[in-house]
């Protein structure tokens, strides 16, 4: 039987080092609400978004009152709209249209946020595509709960460079078209290369062709949590620091697997994977960087900081794998900028710099994440950008995105504020050398030999 | 068998357990064990019960239990007893 020590730790951990489940997304296939017109379309939509996730927010607080355990966001992904479209979208506007139908029924149901306007070009772009992508500014701009992502390469594909082109000036006109929000569209905006089809995080989150009708996904979190446990092992050898990150991620995947039973059980719909990711907040001691801190760097992004994430990352992960039956999703530890109070010291005092940030994707989930920079940075570097990460992905085998804020009016040296879970960020310098010439020329990128590894 | 686990945590005061195990007899509520101990001066008590013949449902008996540490000036949580297995056995 339970004892009242164990009772303590975990009810500390909820108190005391923020653990908390981050997320329970239900993700649901809109491929049977294609019709012929925009009307019949945005019908559909409503009539099965609300069928299907009409009690998600009631059930996740029934659960989180009995077990005692915060569950921070209730979130839709929806299969990627350029497909749901294709048929009876002609203009952008028709797919803002969408957009706004997807933000009515997403505060109906009371989500915060709704993932899936998305599009999927690893390899080439449909005329569907096309007009989405076109329509992403305005949507973003009309909308509050809508996130948006695009997938530009995979490593079975190669990297669809007039993706990347298109994203890099999609990117610039979010911006300038949410400047009076500090360019925030851009805030829910992610570019992805080797985009899982399960993931429950946002801005990145939609429901892949490849999954069921509605699925339940979990992301659980708790940087603090793995935080605290270290500081009790201070100055202790590495088997011992990478056995206290095991367990620790043990028991928080543990938590999430209960809830993604339980929210399965209640709202009929089946459990897909856990995300393992360690998502962190602004809340002070929610940090992912005062995880390296501890591991024993003086700030995020001094030397050592790869190895150290990479370390963290496969702990993580380790731990994880052995508490949920299904783990999938992106799975590690998250980097974002923004929402990382220790990051953004680092930031702030020079420590951590979007080169150092880039090698620390090659170890960790997802990429450049919540990053400000100058609103003047040219569409032609950021998708230099987006394509250094997408190649990181493509080599490595492992999804790497770019979320990116060139903030409209703003230099080095400004902060900009998100708010929220979004946080707030020091605007970061950007190579000034370019690569229009580079990011000019037509195609793809081939698919990467798999043989002859180095 | 239904298992929830209570926990008090506070200042000592007389009384807190005799509130708390009354309320669990005026609603049917079965306690299966009771252990205590103080942590840095702080008193924590935690319980077991079986909810499985209570007389009111699940969220009324959290509210009232939260409300009746709230008046006795501890803190008092109610949580299924599936979390802590599910984190500390495998």
């Amino acid at each position: 039987m339970i004892n009242i020590h164990e009772v303590i730790e975990t009810n500390n951990m909820i108190e005391h080092d923020n653990l908390d489940v981050r997320t329970i997304t239900i993700g649901i296939s809109l491929l049977d609400c294609a019709a012929s017109t925009v009307k019949e379309t945005c019908d559909r939509i409503t009539e099965k978004i609300l069928r299907i996730a009409g009690n998600l927010v009631k059930t996740g607080e029934d659960i989180s009152k009995e077990y005692g355990i915060p569950i921070v966001n209730k979130r839709i992904s929806i299969t990627p709209i350029a497909l749901v479209g294709a048929s009876c979208c002609k203009t952008p506007a028709d797919y803002v249209e969408i957009a706004k139908t997807l933000d009515a029924v997403a505060e109906k149901v009371g989500v915060n946020f709704l993932g899936g306007y998305s599009a999927v070009v690893s390899k080439g772009l449909t005329e569907s595509d096309k007009l989405l992508i076109a329509s992403i500014p305005e949507a973003l701009a009309c909308t509050n709960r809508i996130c948006s992502s695009v997938n530009i390469g995979s490593t079975k594909t190669g990297i669809n460079m007039d993706a990347v082109r298109l994203m890099g000036e999609t990117i610039k006109e979010t911006a300038r078209m949410t400047a009076e929000r500090d360019s925030l569209g851009c805030a829910k905006l992610v570019v992805l290369c080797n985009a899982p089809d399960d993931n429950p995080f946002m801005a990145g989150a939609f429901h892949g062709v490849t999954e069921a009708d509605a699925i339940i996904n979990v992301g659980v979190s708790g940087p603090g949590v793995v935080k605290c446990a270290l500081e009790k092992v201070r100055g202790e050898s590495f088997e011992v620091l990478c056995e206290t990150i095991k367990k620790t991620a043990f028991k928080i995947t543990r938590v999430g697997q209960l809830v993604a039973q339980e929210a399965s059980r209640r709202l009929g719909i089946p459990f897909g994977i856990i995300d393992l990711s360690l998502a962190p907040t602004p809340a002070i001691g929610d940090s992912v960087a005062d995880i390296l801190c501890e591991i024993g760097l003086e700030k995020a992004g001094a030397p050592g900081t790869t190895a150290a994430l990479a370390l963290l990352n496969d702990q993580v992960k380790k731990g994880g794998v052995m508490a949920s039956s299904y783990v999938g999703g992106l799975s590690g530890a998250f980097i974002p900028v923004s929402e990382d109070q220790g990051m953004i010291d680092a930031a702030e005092c020079g420590a951590l710099t979007i080169e150092k940030l880039e090698a620390m994707t090659c170890v960790c989930s997802v990429g450049l994440d919540m990053i400000a920079i100058p609103g003047s940075t040219p569409a032609s570097t950021i998708s230099g950008i987006i394509a250094d990460e997408a190649a990181i992905g493509m080599i490595n085998q492992k999804t790497t995105a770019v979320r990116i804020i060139p903030v409209e009016g703003k230099d080095v040296g400004d902060t900009v504020e998100f708010g929220g879970l979004l946080g707030y960020a020091p605007v970061m310098p950007v190579n000034q050398y370019s690569c229009e010439a580079f990011i000019s020329r037509q195609g793809r990128i081939p698919a990467p030999i798999h043989s002859f590894k180095n | 068998m239904n298992r929830t686990i209570i926990t008090v945590v506070g200042k000592d005061t007389v009384g807190i357990i005799a509130k708390v195990c009354t309320y669990m007899a005026d609603h049917q509520i079965n306690i299966l064990d009771i252990s205590q101990t103080i942590i840095q001066g702080f008193f924590n008590m935690m319980m077991i019960i079986d909810t499985s013949k209570m007389t009111v449902d699940y969220a009324t008996m959290t509210d009232e239990i939260t409300k009746l540490g709230e008046s006795t000036g501890v803190q008092i949580k109610c949580q299924k007893e599936e979390i802590f297995d599910k984190m500390h056995r495998i």
